[in-house]
């Protein structure tokens, strides 16, 4: 047990570098400088949601905290008129 | 004063009468408990992103209020009970736009580059250029 432990340890990549493709050191958000996430905003929530609806997590997108909880508030209250599907296929 | 954002869907075979008299209901609600409609958006019709009931889209209404509270529920129960209406959604903005205001005049104001966003910018910046170099 204890083994397999450091070996989980040791697959780790070192802090700092990138480990996949998706990831962006800046958002949308934080460039255009956008205050207030409106769940009207059908075109930006969208490139927050996966492919198969989900609301990607900020480790994925770079938002902050503040801004995610913002964000998943808008993208759950466009869900709920239609603009956003809740899932696809 | 606190504003509002009401969102209707009327169902996509829903007469032109039929929408202006309520969107004109509405607007007799909240002028008569002293609101104040500042904006009426129509996105017409729009392909919804699922299914409801037997509907594939919808015509979509904003309507922006001001007003104290009591014309929001009347507005809501007004559209629950009109049949033609199949989604509606009511968010209150005044403290979420108030929090936007303020963070926008903080950025202004702050001109030098001691926040750590536009920090952020410079080393992006540098790192283009040193791209561009090589």
């Amino acid at each position: 047990m204890a083994e397999m432990e450091t070996d989980d340890r040791d697959r780790r990549s070192p802090r700092g570098q990138r480990t996949g493709g998706r990831r962006r050191r800046i958002s949308r958000i934080s460039a255009e400088k956008i205050d207030y996430i409106d769940y009207k905003d059908v075109k930006l929530l969208q490139s927050f949601i996966a492919e198969n609806g989900k609301i990607m997590p900020r480790r994925l997108t770079g938002v902050t905290a503040q801004q995610q909880r913002k964000l998943v508030e808008a993208i759950k209250r466009a869900r709920n008129i239609a603009l956003l599907p809740f899932t696809k296929y | 004063m606190r504003t509002y954002e009401v969102a209707f869907i009327a169902a996509p075979n829903t007469a032109d009468d039929d929408l202006s008299k309520l969107n004109s209901q509405i607007e007799h609600i909240v002028a008569e408990r002293g609101g104040k409609i500042t904006k009426v958006d129509n996105w017409g019709r729009r392909k919804l992103a699922y299914r409801i009931g037997k509907f594939d889209e919808g015509i979509y209404t904003f309507v922006y209020i001001e007003g104290v509270g009591q014309e929001i529920a009347e507005v809501e129960r007004r559209l629950r009970v009109t049949d033609f209406v199949i989604r509606h959604l009511t968010v209150r903005t005044d403290e979420d736009l108030k929090r936007a205001a303020k963070l926008k005049a903080k950025r202004k104001g702050v001109v030098a580059s001691r926040n750590i966003d536009d920090d952020f910018d410079l080393d992006l910046e540098d790192e283009d250029e040193l791209m561009e170099e090589v």
